[in-house]
C-alpha cells in the first residue's frame, strides 16, 4: 500500500512543476517562509536547551523535534497528510541513525577527549551509514 | 538531580551563536524540503532527523566551557569536551523521544485532525524525554551494584 502511495506521490510531484513566473514567485516564497519558519522554532528549541540546567536534560533538547515540526506542519499544508505520515515513518529511522550518531559523538568526546566540531562533524559519516541502512533494508 | 532554569546562560550567548542556529534551523528545513521533492518524501523523511544542530550546539558547549576555565586561570583543560559528551549523552535519550515524536505523527496522522496529531506527538516527545532521563538513573543503580 505504502509503495502505491509512494508512486502517486512522486508522480504527482513532477507533474505540479510551475511553467509561469508568478508560479516561480509562489514556489519561491514557499521556501522562504519555510527558512523562517525553520529557523524560528529551532531557534526556540534551542533557546530552551540553554537555559535548562543539569546539562545532560538540556542535551534532550538536542534532538527536539524541531525541524519535524516545521518541516511536517508546511508539509502537511502543501502536500496533505498522506505525503507528511510516510515522511513520519521514514523519520523513525533517521531518528535511530542519530541515536547511533550521538552516542559515538559522547564516546568520542567523553572517553578519547577529542574535540567537539571534528567529532560532530566527522560522526554523520555513521548517521548516514545508519540511515540508509535502515532505509535499504526496511523501508526500499 | 533537580532540573532547573538558568536564564542568566542566555547572557552568555552571543548574538552570531542566535544566528548562526537560526540559519541552520532554516537552511535544514529548506533541505529536508528540497530532498523530499526530488528523492520523496521516503527519503526526505530521514533527513528531518538529521543532526544538523547538533555540531553546532556541541561546539558552542565546548568553547563556553574552555573559555570559563581560561577566565579561572586554566588554559588546557578537557572540560570542554566533557561537558560537549554530556551534552550527547542527553541529546541519545532525547533521539528515543524523537522516534517516539515519528511514530505517532505516522500512525495517527492518517485517522485525526493534523493539529490534534502534532500536539499528542510533541507531548509524547516531552514524556518519553522525561521518562529516558528518569531511567538513565538505572544504569548508574546497576553500575554501582555490579
Amino acid at each position: 500500500m505504502f509503495h502505491l502511495q509512494i508512486h502517486e506521490l512522486a508522480s504527482r510531484r513532477s507533474a505540479d512543476t510551475p511553467d509561469n513566473p508568478l508560479g516561480v514567485i509562489i514556489m519561491g516564497m514557499e521556501w522562504v517562509e519555510r527558512f523562517f519558519v525553520g529557523g524560528l522554532i529551532v531557534s526556540a528549541f534551542a533557546v530552551i536547551g540553554d537555559v535548562l540546567r543539569p546539562k545532560g536534560f538540556a542535551g534532550l533538547f538536542g534532538a527536539a523535534p524541531s525541524v519535524a515540526l516545521g518541516t511536517l506542519t508546511l508539509t502537511l499544508l502543501t502536500e496533505g497528510k498522506s505525503y507528511a505520515a510516510l515522511e513520519a515513518r521514514s523519520m523513525i529511522a533517521g531518528a535511530l541513525a542519530f541515536l547511533a550518531y550521538a552516542l559515538a559523538c559522547a564516546y568520542l568526546m567523553g572517553r578519547k577527549h577529542i574535540r567537539a566540531a571534528p567529532t560532530a562533524i566527522a560522526m554523520l559519516l555513521v548517521w548516514g551509514v545508519c540511515a540508509f541502512g535502515l532505509w535499504s533494508t526496511l523501508l526500499r | 538531580m533537580r532540573i532547573t532554569i538558568n536564564f542568566a546562560a542566555l547572557r552568555q550567548i552571543q548574538w552570531h551563536e542566535y544566528l548562526t542556529r537560526f540559519l541552520l534551523g532554516g537552511a535544514i528545513t529548506v533541505a529536508t524540503g528540497l530532498i523530499a521533492k526530488h528523492f520523496g518524501p521516503v527519503i526526505g523523511g530521514l533527513f528531518v532527523a538529521f543532526p544538523a544542530i547538533f555540531p553546532a550546539g556541541a561546539t558552542l558547549i565546548e568553547k563556553h566551557e574552555r573559555d570559563k576555565k581560561r577566565r579561572a586561570g586554566i588554559p588546557q583543560t578537557i572540560r570542554g569536551r566533557l561537558a560537549a559528551a554530556l551534552d550527547a549523552r542527553g541529546t541519545a535519550m532525547g533521539t528515543i523521544a524523537l522516534a517516539g515524536f515519528a511514530l505517532v505523527v505516522w500512525k495517527l496522522l492518517p485517522a485525526y485532525p493534523a493539529a490534534v496529531v502534532l500536539v499528542a506527538a510533541l507531548s509524547a516527545w516531552l514524556v518519553l524525554a522525561v521518562l529516558m532521563w528518569r531511567l538513565r538513573k538505572l544504569h548508574v543503580y546497576f553500575s554501582v551494584r555490579r
